[in-house]
């Protein structure tokens, strides 16, 4: 008796399957699109030749990930600027702005990481009730073909009911992870590199500062007082260099990111409503049936 | 039937019709509202002030008119109760309540002919349709509610009393509308009194709610969390509905245990009913010792009817374990989505607030109150899986163990009778031996000796065989009305809970429609 209910619920199984290939396909392509739109919209990456091979060669790229050693080296970085990230966010920016941003981007991120694992966590209950839903129907169905009394029809009207449902409920998970979960994950990301190009620009500034008090140490000594101009005048060009990008970018990234908010929400909003109806019309439909029965 | 007993005034055309009515206690029930209702119906006077309620609030035909089973089934019972026969359960005498004395067939008989006379053509003048129509409807007008949980005491005596409350129009009772205390272990007393009566002849009795020590134990030392006010709040819904299935059973209804339990002030408690109690360990060792018995059972089945029967409860059983125990995965993670959904919506509040962008703050407030008020939704849609959905799953579970044991009941009925008839063989075979040897002084005496255990035997083989075809009987009315129940509660309940995930959708959209035109707003 199971091996037939298996039997029969064999395409179900490879829908379900590829059901959920899908929506991991789905998840996948929007976030690289995402990706390759911004670095066209980048005034300075667009230009970048890497990125054109990467649109127009029409064969195979070949790219070499990272070896052991880049990963090594690239484990060391991140470790030299975390700890000098506390160094420097010591110090403090003349700059309104740039102190706002600053106070505004820490708090942000926090929040952002919160708020994107938790939308894992609900996102994630709701598959795994969508998938309650599978097992009660292929328990219903069982039960329908065993009863020999008018039940019988219930049990299979109903187990029909779960089938449909659960693909509606597993769709509603996998939007949320689309629309929610990702939109949150990316900007989690996003606010670290934004809080990266902060540091960056702390560090210029840390340097411009150290430069110009080393400056004035040689004029003091009359001692490489040229060396010590120069170098300060890189820093400083560097900084105002720095300053001026991060300020676009900071800009450019609120824009994004009320942007991309907008258009997830509302379409978050519009899969609910569809799935929610969705949902609704089976539920009625099925009862017409079943009160139509008794 | 006493359609076959006493030949009804409608002539034999009728008869069988009378036999489609599964429970012949239906129909002299709905006697008992038209001898209600017409004016003209005599109030035998004459009925024994035995009767089971104290006050005269005008007798009750009711209990009278019964059924000629049922009085060979009280014939028994009071037989059986003073005997300590080994194949009953010997859960607790059921302790004698004074105000009730157990009904004896003799005084029954003859008020019953003749009120059962005078009322006869009222009955018969009804057409069968109304009749049958009462019969499978809900004739038996009476309600029951479990509420008010209150703990009474403190420590580890600590106990819950809840308040039965009853409301009906049947005049068996004193009052129309009635409440008591009761306790949880009130309830298992009345279980054990019922099973004790009526399951070894075959009548399916609706078991208890379980008991749960781990449960209890939080209550009663006092922990005020929500897990507790759960626990007693489960307890109270399944303590309702086993008290409502059991009044709906006819014969169960006509019991005087269960109208005490309902009616009376003071109930005398049911100390037997405790687990670790010397009649629960008993307990204990009896069901062991009836799974072993049960195994060496070998039963000469010569009714398919009831192989067939028992094989699909036997597969009824394991696809409800089936289906409930995943009812109850939905009924977890409905309530681990409803905490999560708060926790998200907690999280994108915060995120609101540090959003400086106005609009696109005030949009996540609002994302952070429609994700609340889902997670109200969801933790009601996993309260409705649960009471709705779950619950029945189990109550039905523990009434396909209890039908179970009905049929093992029948296989002892018939081992008896079996054995019974083996020990009248060889009894018939020693007398043969005896008459064959030749021994004249001693013959006459052992001769007489053995005629008189023949002749006992004789008849405990003709009481073994009437005892076997009474609890078949009953057994397939009991089955019969087992699934009619079984079909309506299960109807009830799909359509219920589908009710439930309609409403929770149509909640669903009224949010995000609220929300949706709240993100279009972020310029």
């Amino acid at each position: 008796m199971t091996t037939l209910t298996e039997i029969k619920l064999l395409p179900t199984l490879i829908l379900l399957v590829s059901c959920e290939y899908l929506a991991i396909f789905k998840k996948t392509v929007a976030m690289h699109e995402v990706f390759l739109c911004r670095v066209a919209a980048h005034p300075i990456l667009r230009k970048d030749l890497n990125f054109h091979v990467f649109l127009e060669y029409n064969q195979d790229l070949s790219v070499r990930g990272k070896n052991k050693k880049e990963k090594l080296e690239d484990f060391f970085k991140n470790m030299v600027k975390s700890a000098d990230g506390v160094i420097v966010s010591g110090v403090k920016d003349v700059d309104d702005f740039f102190e706002h941003e600053r106070t505004f981007l820490l708090e942000y991120h926090n929040r952002v990481k919160d708020a994107s694992a938790k939308s894992d966590r609900m996102t994630r209950s709701h598959k795994s009730a969508a998938d309650d839903y599978n097992r009660i129907g292929s328990s219903l169905y069982a039960l329908g073909t065993q009863d020999s009394t008018d039940v019988c029809k219930f049990f299979l009207k109903v187990s029909e009911l779960f089938d449909k449902t659960r693909k509606i409920e597993a769709r509603v998970s996998a939007d949320e992870d689309l629309k929610l979960s990702d939109l949150l994950k990316y900007y989690l990301r996003e606010s670290q590199a934004a809080k990266d190009l902060l540091y960056r620009r702390s560090r210029s500034l840390v340097d411009y500062e150290n430069a110009n008090k080393a400056l004035d140490k040689a004029r003091a000594k009359n001692k490489d007082v040229l060396q010590a101009e120069t170098s300060q005048q890189v820093c400083c060009q560097k900084f105002e260099k720095i300053s001026e990008s991060a300020k676009q970018e900071l800009i450019d990234f609120k824009t994004r990111r009320v942007a991309a908010f907008r258009k997830n929400l509302v379409e978050l909003a519009e899969l609910e409503l569809k799935h929610a109806k969705g949902n609704l019309q089976l539920l009625q439909s099925c009862l017409a049936v079943l009160n139509g029965d008794t | 039937m006493a359609a076959e007993r006493e030949p009804p005034p409608l002539g034999d055309g009728k008869q069988a019709d009378f036999e489609e009515l599964e429970d012949g206690e239906d129909l002299f029930t709905s006697t008992v509202s038209t001898l209600e209702s017409s004016p003209s119906s005599p109030e035998p006077a004459s009925l024994p002030a035995e009767d089971l309620s104290t006050n005269s609030n005008g007798p009750k035909p009711a209990e009278i008119i019964l059924d000629d089973d049922r009085e060979d089934l009280f014939a028994e019972a009071t037989e059986e109760v003073s005997l300590d026969s080994p194949e009953r359960e010997p859960i607790l005498s059921p302790e004698p309540s004074p105000a009730i004395t157990p009904i004896t067939p003799t005084t029954l008989m003859a008020p019953r002919i003749e009120s059962k006379s005078m009322s006869a053509p009222v009955i018969f003048d009804r057409s069968r349709d109304e009749i049958e129509e009462e019969a499978n409807g809900d004739v038996f007008d009476i309600e029951i509610g479990v509420s008010d949980p209150e703990k009474v005491g403190d420590g580890m005596n600590a106990y819950m009393a809840y308040r039965v409350t009853t409301k009906t129009s049947l005049s068996m009772f004193n009052k129309n509308e009635f409440s008591v205390k009761r306790r949880f272990s009130d309830f298992l007393g009345l279980h054990s009194k019922l099973a004790t009566k009526y399951l070894h002849v075959g009548y399916i009795v609706p078991p208890a709610p379980e008991k749960s020590i781990v449960g209890m134990t939080k209550v009663k030392v006092g922990k005020e969390d929500s897990s507790s006010t759960e626990f007693v709040e489960k307890r109270r819904a399944a303590l309702e509905r086993y008290l409502q299935r059991t009044v709906k059973h006819p014969t169960l209804l006509q019991d005087p245990d269960l109208r005490q339990f309902l009616e009376s002030s003071e109930l005398p408690r049911a100390v037997n009913t405790q687990a670790l109690s010397g009649a629960g360990i008993l307990r204990m060792v009896n069901k062991a010792a009836d799974a072993v018995n049960k195994m060496t059972i070998k039963m000469n089945e010569s009714d398919a009817w009831f192989e067939e029967k028992q094989q699909q409860f036997e597969n009824l059983d394991q696809q409800l374990r089936k289906l409930h125990a995943s009812v109850e995965a939905l009924v977890c993670h409905r309530k681990e989505l409803s905490a999560n959904t708060a926790a998200f919506a907690k999280s994108a509040a915060m995120l609101g607030n540090s959003e400086d962008h106005t609009a696109l703050s005030r949009a996540l407030s609002q994302l952070a109150e429609v994700e609340e008020k889902i997670d109200q939704l969801h933790q009601e849609q996993a309260f409705a899986d649960f009471y709705v959905f779950s619950e029945l799953l189990s109550d039905y579970i523990r009434l396909i163990a209890a039908v179970k044991g009905v049929f093992d009941h029948r296989m002892k009925c018939w081992q008896k009778w079996d054995d019974a008839q083996i020990t009248l063989q060889k009894k018939r075979e020693a007398e043969a031996k005896m008459m064959l040897a030749n021994k004249p002084d001693k013959i006459q005496q052992a001769k007489n000796e053995i005629r008189e255990e023949i002749e006992e035997w004789e008849a405990k083989v003709q009481q073994g065989e009437r005892d076997f075809e009474q609890i078949s009987k009953t057994i397939r009315k009991e089955v019969g009305r087992f699934e009619k129940e079984r079909v309506k509660d299960f109807k009830t309940v799909i359509i219920k809970y589908l009710e439930s995930l309609v409403q929770t959708q149509q909640q669903l959209i009224k949010y995000w429609e609220a929300f949706l035109p709240e993100a279009k707003a972020i310029a």
